[in-house]
């Protein structure tokens, strides 16, 4: 029999029992659906974070407080390991590969000024950091040196804030702003940068002179992180084993002490951070899979009882001259053209969520042709596993045997 | 003549279950000449359905040899038995086994499907075809469920022929009819016999039996009673008999073939004894 017949007869015979093959293909459906939402979402992060890494700016060398995980723990987290503005200053005294050099002091205030009243991360910069984040100032001007020595209150705002503050088309600078109830002067308004990886509002920020900060806001000396910017990217290698020798002398680290500070490149963070997210999607993905297994043993059970319910059928065709084979590729075809029909609907009905999903939520989704291709092909594998031991149970009825079941 | 289309020699078949031996059959030698049309009778139990099994070559003999139209099937693999069975046979059942919700002409298509060598005229055509000979021209497209007994039976008969078969094998065609509409179905098939068609049926009624040529009895096993029919019963011819004796006088051009359910028709029983 040929196959375009196989294929006909098994739609006829689906279709006679519609109800229950749209029951049936559901399982399948939700299983390709739950897989392509999930992986959409997660292609998407890491899509954002694949970009966001891309606009961290060029050369990028990261310093943070703590070890590299060893074994799988991290170790030293303590005060001990904290990094200082010493530590930035000595980098910045010292280096002889690295272009810039800025620390960042990270604390979280509410802040008031033109209207409104907004609370929003502050990060006590140098002035270096606009280079090493590659981050343009679009109205105003960026910190200079007697703003850093003079540890004036200056401060500027991130476009969110200066939104929520002053609206959408004022222009802050030049106005006055108080964080926790110091007042500064806005002095520029940064470019735009838009979201980070994990939803973040990379523009929902406000900088400070660190020295400031350091003073007038946190009265702490400990830095979050040091960025730094080697020459060139070829560089980036020796300007991190430099960096972490300057540290070590800075911290007075002893040479049978390990680093109590990690010092990473773009793309070390890059894989850091995808690394995260991928195993993030493979998670998803196979809590997904496992619905569509589940799909799959739904599959198989309803052909059993299908094979059942037929056997005078199945008795038939063979007194006709049906093969065992014959009887096999029709109810394998039975099959896959549930798990396939499931698949598709699946495929419309994640894709359909994970738009919607994006609308209302701002995630970034992705849907790549080869996660298309892997859910159909995966639904597939789901018929034929979970239809062949009832296809192989119908092709080895007796044919006599079957005639006469009632 | 040329060779017969049934001949087999001392065939037998063992049933083993578990300990328990029987023995269906026992010995049987039987020969069915082309255009022959056979009654195979006998009491429930003697074999009937394990001979027409081994014709039909749904079950292979325990011992003893078949040849069917020119080939021997004794020994052929499952995949050989039903190449066989789709070129050279044609069954029709007791129960008729329509595919339920599957019109007529799909249903008598259904054997073509399954043959493996190219075939001259087209499915659809050779369906039509075979439909228009059972008188059911008219009802191809209907679902088993919207047509009569009379005229299940007549599909599954065209369903039977599409293939041109060597043998018809009817294993008690008649036993879920009506007596007029079983005498219709006899006339079917003198009808094909006429034709040149080779029919064995299993029958136990003596008045289905006395419209073929030939009655063929088994006992335990074994033939026990082989013996040509003297005058055959004519079906058509009591019919409209039939059709006479019960024909309504304010309705003089009664049609007889799709009457399934007359209010009382008696047959003359018992043809030979
Ligand atoms: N599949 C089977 N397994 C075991 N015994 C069987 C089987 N089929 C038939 N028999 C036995 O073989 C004998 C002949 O049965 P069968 O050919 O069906 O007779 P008939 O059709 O004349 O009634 C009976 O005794 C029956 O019980
Ligand atoms: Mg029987």
């Amino acid at each position: 029999m040929t196959w375009h017949r196989l294929l006909g007869m098994a739609l006829r015979s689906l279709i006679r029992n519609r109800l229950r093959a749209a029951l049936t293909t559901l399982g399948v459906v939700i299983g390709v659906g739950a897989v392509i939402v999930m992986v959409a979402i997660g292609e998407g992060a890491q899509r954002v974070i694949e970009q966001q890494i891309e606009n961290l700016g060029t050369n990028l060398i990261v310093v943070t407080p703590g070890s590299t995980t060893v074994g799988g723990a991290r170790q030293g987290a303590g005060s001990a390991s904290r990094l200082t503005t010493e530590d930035a200053e000595f980098l910045q005294r010292e280096t002889q590969l690295l272009a810039h050099v800025s620390p960042v002091i990270a604390t979280f205030s509410q802040i008031v000024g033109g209207d409104g009243n907004w609370r929003a991360p502050i990060s006590g910069v140098d002035v270096d950091y606009f280079e090493i984040r590659d981050w343009e100032i679009a109205e105003g001007r960026a910190f200079d040196a007697s703003d850093l020595q003079g540890k004036r209150k200056v401060a500027i705002l991130g476009s969110t804030v200066a939104s929520q503050l002053f609206g959408d088309d004022s222009d802050p600078v030049g106005a006055s702003v108080r964080i926790r109830n110091v007042p500064f002067e806005v002095i520029g308004v940064l470019a735009e940068k838009g979201q980070t990886a994990d939803g973040g509002d990379q523009d929902d920020v406000v900088l400070a002179p660190y020295t400031t900060v350091q003073t007038r806001l946190s009265g702490r000396q400990f830095v979050a992180q040091i960025l730094g910017s080697a020459y060139s990217a070829e560089e980036v290698g020796e300007a991190q084993e430099e960096v972490a020798l300057l540290l070590r002398e800075s911290r007075q680290l002893g040479s049978w002490e390990e680093d109590d500070f990690t010092v990473r490149n773009q793309t070390q963070i890059a894989e850091a951070a995808a690394g995260t997210t991928e195993t993030m999607t493979v998670l998803l993905a196979s809590i997904a899979g496992i619905s569509l297994v589940v799909g799959g043993i739904g599959i198989m059970n309803i052909m059993l009882v299908s094979v059942t319910e037929r056997t005078r059928e199945i008795g038939l065709r063979m007194a006709l001259g049906a093969r065992g084979s014959d009887v096999l590729s029709q109810f394998l075809i039975e099959s896959l053209v549930l798990s396939a029909a499931g698949g598709l609907l699946g495929l419309l009905l994640g894709a359909g969520s994970a738009f919607v999903l994006s609308l209302s939520t701002g995630w970034a989704v992705s849907l790549s042709v080869s996660t298309i291709l892997v859910a159909m092909g995966f639904a597939a594998v789901v018929g034929v596993v979970f239809g062949f031991y009832p296809a192989r149970r119908a092709a080895s009825l007796d044919p006599i045997a079957a005639l006469r079941f009632s | 003549m040329d060779t017969p289309v049934v001949q087999t020699n001392a065939l037998t078949r063992t049933y083993i279950m578990g300990r328990n031996r029987v023995d269906a059959l026992r010995g049987v030698d039987l020969c069915v000449r082309r255009g022959e049309m056979v009654s195979i009778m006998g009491a429930s139990g003697s074999g009937k359905s394990t001979l027409m099994n081994l014709l039909g070559c749904l079950d292979r003999p325990s011992t003893g040899a078949y040849n069917l139209d020119g080939v021997e099937v004794a020994n052929l693999s499952k995949n050989e038995l039903a190449e066989v069975r789709s070129r050279k046979i044609g069954f029709v059942f007791q129960g008729f086994h329509l595919l339920p919700r599957t019109s007529a002409l799909e249903n008598v298509e259904l054997p073509l499907l399954y043959r493996r060598d190219s075939l001259t005229t087209p499915p659809r055509e050779a369906a039509k075809a075979a439909l228009q000979r059972v008188g059911l021209g008219d009802r191809m497209d209907h679902d088993p469920s919207e047509l009569s007994g009379g005229q299940q039976q007549r599909v599954a008969i065209a369903r039977a022929l599409v293939t041109s078969p060597a043998l018809l094998l009817a294993d008690e065609p008649t036993g879920n009819l009506d007596s007029r509409t079983s005498v219709e179905i006899m006339a079917l098939f003198q009808e094909l016999h006429a034709a040149g068609l080779t029919v064995i049926l299993v029958t136990h009624e003596p008045e289905i039996a006395r419209y073929t040529e030939r009655i063929v009895e088994l006992r335990d096993g074994l033939i026990v009673r082989d013996v040509p029919v003297e005058d055959p019963a004519r079906a058509t011819h009591d019919l409209k008999e039939a059709a006479h004796a019960t024909q309504d006088p304010n309705n003089p051009t009664h049609a007889t073939r799709d009457l399934d359910h007359p209010p009382s028709l008696v047959l003359a029983a018992g043809g030979e004894s």
